[in-house]
């Protein structure tokens, strides 16, 4: 059974307590979102997802998207459910106030971003797309535009797309084929062919605004030669209400292993009328603000599937009588102990969670940067938010997602033969959480932007951003007293960390094939210690919450437990990551393509 | 109009209570807590009726510990005007009479056209409050309403009672408890969220109105119900009939 309530207490453990010290520092522009307000949204939040989104899930993928007459019809009662989430405010709450939106922190959007993943990632790709396309227009577009655009994309009234992909080139942009020609009173006529387009098409809004990458006639070739433009589906009359048709149709819905509730679409532009955003040839640039903050959001979805996965498998495990405990019953009046007596069930159980709170903890952080990046006062602190964010952005899109299809699988693994079956719920979070790890650039490709982009950018400053922060923990708690195993189980996990940086950056700079053979890898060793650093932290933070006597005893006592078996359990595999960096490429390049 | 809605901060519906193992009461450490439901649909009833423009205010009051501001915020997302506590000691309890002494004061200080009460709370269930109310106020009632209409200056109310509706008509000011169907509460908007922030919450004490809420009766034991005993299967209607007579129900 697909179960899931918003585990509150953890994320406003890493809102409110986890990371006073990061060095971010409060920011002025956020004075107004205390513990309070950040609980009554967190809390609203979590109400909507299990009263409203989360009985969608199923019957949503059982019945799917359906394409008629150029019309894609949502599954039933998605289109109350959307007009519920917008009346509610929900599609604008990180949007800026200036374009109508509620300004609310990244570090409780993020929040609530996996809330809604968790009950509904299908109805979440909506909004979701949405939101992206705010934050590329209000970063490039003409002030045009964004008056024409913003208020009604925040509010939720209009949908928005990006538009990148087509039929023979999606990680390789620089084939792309559509074309915009310019006309004399300054818009564009668009024609191409677009495939893998989430929520390209579908019932819930009165306008879908695509942004679109094309060709201008002088366009050099290659990635240098792209543009980005507008396409609205219908164009907006002087009112700005939804006018005449565009020249952009839904040729086809494609169907998926999953995220069937999602309309994935192949988009047709017929001399669709289009306006630039942003400098002609420059696209990529304007289309990379979309896609960084899209990848952040799709590592959210997979610790959003991870964490309803997680509680499914829980319910599972509990209600489950099946066999007798290993160190004889543990619950006598009943015909058989619950399946949560048994070691392995506890091992599966125990990574799910694991997973879940050191990517929720990391996110954390990462938001916080977010905010500091965007708003804090002092340039240094934006400076080096934003490179922890750069660092961080493919980390948190890959490892989450990997983690995420390992949870969905875990719980499919409790349930046995009935997690096979799809009335038990369970078998969908696989389907569902196997996307993430593709779409918004594969995860073997976030892995290539870690090691090739991010690792030697300005003399491994990104990396700085990271490693200072750690490192310091390290050394400030390296002492004798109930945190000693963790902070040198950290140390050496970090040690590891830095062998293979600088292994890589020696060998890569001579032979690029052997900075790819090491990138995943790599990802998986920076995220592992990532996660280490965030649960000692939240050990030490949860210990002091003890010694003085906190109210919440179960939780902090909880919080050490599994950090305890992240350590023991997780950690380990650091060691393994960083043998195959070692190793090098030689036997990975070895055998001839043509003895594959 | 001006609408006076008491609201209780109680243990949420979704949570499964467990007794102390002392037996004095139920647990209530770190547990989830809420806005009683049926005060829920006090407040959504007395936010309709200020949208159809037959009420100007609404003032959302609690009688609990500090943490009912929560559940006062809440009131005030969903669209209450303005709140007033009146502050007890955590843990401290308050018998249905004293809270409604409390809220009879409250309804002289502030003069409502209507009182929409929860018709009882889901914690004690006493279902006592909106009568003695009313009842202290002099004033007319219409309990378990699964309709409210405001007719110049009278309420039509009608009422779920046993084996029917019954419609009774009010003249204000008056009060009105609220039953499970009258309507179903709203989510409370984001903007409304951040905006109950600002409003005002004004916090009192007993004292502040001369009431005394030592309690009158003493719990002297709360348990958990019994545990149900599983059924059997009979294989014929004769044997039912036999079992029935056997246990003096037939």
């Amino acid at each position: 059974m697909q179960v899931y309530d918003a585990p509150l207490r953890d994320m406003r453990f890493v809102l409110n307590e986890l990371y006073s010290d990061d060095g971010f520092g409060a920011l002025p522009i956020h004075a107004e979102f205390t513990p309070d307000l950040t609980d009554a949204i967190l809390e609203e939040a979590a109400k909507f997802c299990r009263e409203v989104l989360l009985p969608l899930n199923r019957p949503g993928d059982e019945e799917g998207c359906h394409l008629e007459n150029g019309v894609v019809r949502t599954p039933a009662g998605f289109i109350e459910a959307y007009k519920a989430f917008a009346e509610g405010g929900w599609t604008s709450l990180a949007s800026s106030p200036e374009w109508g939106g509620q300004g609310v922190p990244e570090a409780v959007g993020k929040l609530v971003e996996e809330m809604i993943c968790s009950a509904n990632l299908s109805f979440g790709l909506y909004p979701g797309l949405t939101h992206g396309a705010v934050c590329a227009i209000e970063g490039h577009a003409s002030d045009a535009l964004k008056a024409a655009y913003l208020p009604k994309l925040v509010s939720g009234e209009w949908a928005g797309t990006m538009c990148l992909t087509e039929p023979h080139c999606g990680t390789d942009l620089g084939l792309l084929r559509t074309r915009a020609v310019p006309q004399d009173d300054g818009s564009y006529k668009v024609s191409g062919a677009k495939i893998f387009i989430s929520a390209g098409e579908h019932d819930l809004t009165g306008n879908i605004v695509h942004l679109v990458l094309a060709r201008l006639p002088d366009a050099p070739p290659g990635i240098k030669g792209i543009s980005l433009f507008l396409v609205p589906k219908f164009l907006p009359k002087e009112d700005g209400t939804p006018g005449p048709r565009n020249g952009v149709t839904c040729a086809a819905i494609e169907h998926k292993m999953g995220l069937k509730a999602s309309a994935t679409c192949q988009m047709l532009f017929d001399n669709a009328t289009g306006w630039l955003v942003g400098e002609p040839h420059k696209g990529m640039a304007a289309m990379f603000t979309m896609m960084n903050a899209e990848r952040l959001s799709v590592g959210i979805q997979g610790l959003g599937v991870g964490e309803a996965a997680y509680q499914s498998a829980v319910w599972y495990a509990k209600d489950r009588l099946q066999g007798r405990s290993l160190a004889g019953a543990k619950y006598p009046d009943k015909p058989a102990d619950p399946i949560i007596v048994h070691p392995d069930v506890r091992r599966m159980l125990m990574t799910m969670r694991a997973y879940n709170e050191g990517c929720r903890a990391l996110s954390g952080w990462v938001a916080r940067a977010l905010d500091a990046e965007a708003h804090s006062p002092d340039p240094e602190v934006r400076k080096r938010a934003s490179d922890f964010v750069a660092l961080m952005t493919p980390v948190v899109k890959a490892l989450f997602t990997d983690l995420a299809s390992d949870s969905a699988n875990l719980a499919i693994q409790c349930y046995g033969g009935h997690g096979y079956i799809r009335e038990s719920g369970v078998e969908q979070y696989a389907r569902d959480a196997r996307i993430t790890m593709i779409y918004e650039g594969t995860n073997g490709v976030q892995a290539l932007d870690l090691v090739g982009r991010k690792l030697g950018a300005n003399m491994g400053r990104y990396l700085r951003s990271f490693f200072h922060p750690v490192s310091q923990f390290i050394e400030e708690n390296n002492v004798d007293g109930p945190m000693k195993p963790m902070v040198e189980g950290l140390a050496r996990a970090f040690g590891a960390l830095q062998l293979s940086t600088a292994t890589i950056a020696q060998r890569g700079m001579k032979d690029p094939e052997e900075a790819g053979a090491a990138s995943a890898d790599y990802l998986r060793l920076l995220g592992l210690v990532a996660m280490g650093y965030c649960f000692a932290k939240s050990t030490k933070i949860a210990g002091l919450k003890l010694f003085f006597g906190a109210e919440d005893k179960a939780f902090y006592d909880a919080k050490i437990k599994t950090a305890t078996y992240f350590f023991e359990r997780i950690l380990p595999q650091a060691t393994a990551s960083f043998l195959a960096i070692k190793a090098g490429k030689t036997s990975m390049m070895a055998l001839a393509d043509d003895a594959f | 109009m001006k609408i006076l809605v008491p609201v209780k901060r109680v243990i949420d519906y979704n949570v499964k209570p467990r007794v102390k193992s002392d037996g004095s009461g139920v647990d209530l450490a770190n547990v989830k807590m809420s806005m009683n439901p049926f005060d829920e649909i006090a407040v959504e009833e007395a936010i309709r009726l200020k949208e159809k423009g037959a009420a100007s205010e609404i003032v959302a009051v609690s009688v609990g510990p500090a943490k009912a501001q929560e559940t006062l915020r809440t009131a005030l997302a969903m669209g209450a005007d303005r709140a007033v506590l009146v502050q007890v000691e955590d843990g401290a309890e308050v018998e249905p009479l004293a809270v409604a002494k409390i809220l009879k004061a409250v309804a002289d200080e502030e003069a409502p056209g209507l009182v929409i009460c929860g018709k009882q709370a889901i914690d004690d269930d006493s279902n006592q409050v909106g009568q003695m109310l009313a009842a202290l106020l002099g004033r007319p009632q219409g309990t378990f309403a699964s309709a409210v209409v405001v007719e110049g200056d009278a309420v039509v109310v009608t009422r779920e009672v046993d084996g029917g509706l019954e419609t009774v008509k009010l003249a204000l000011p008056a009060v009105v408890t609220t039953d499970l169907r009258l309507n179903e509460p709203r989510y409370a908007s984001l903007p409304n969220i951040m905006k109950a922030k600002s409003k005002p919450l004004a916090v009192k004490s007993p004292a502040d109105f001369g009431v005394d809420v030592t309690p009158r009766l003493k719990t002297l034991k709360v348990a958990e119900p019994p545990v149900r005993s599983a059924g059997i299967k009979v294989p014929d209607v004769d044997t039912l009939v036999a079992k029935l007579k056997e246990m003096g129900v037939a």
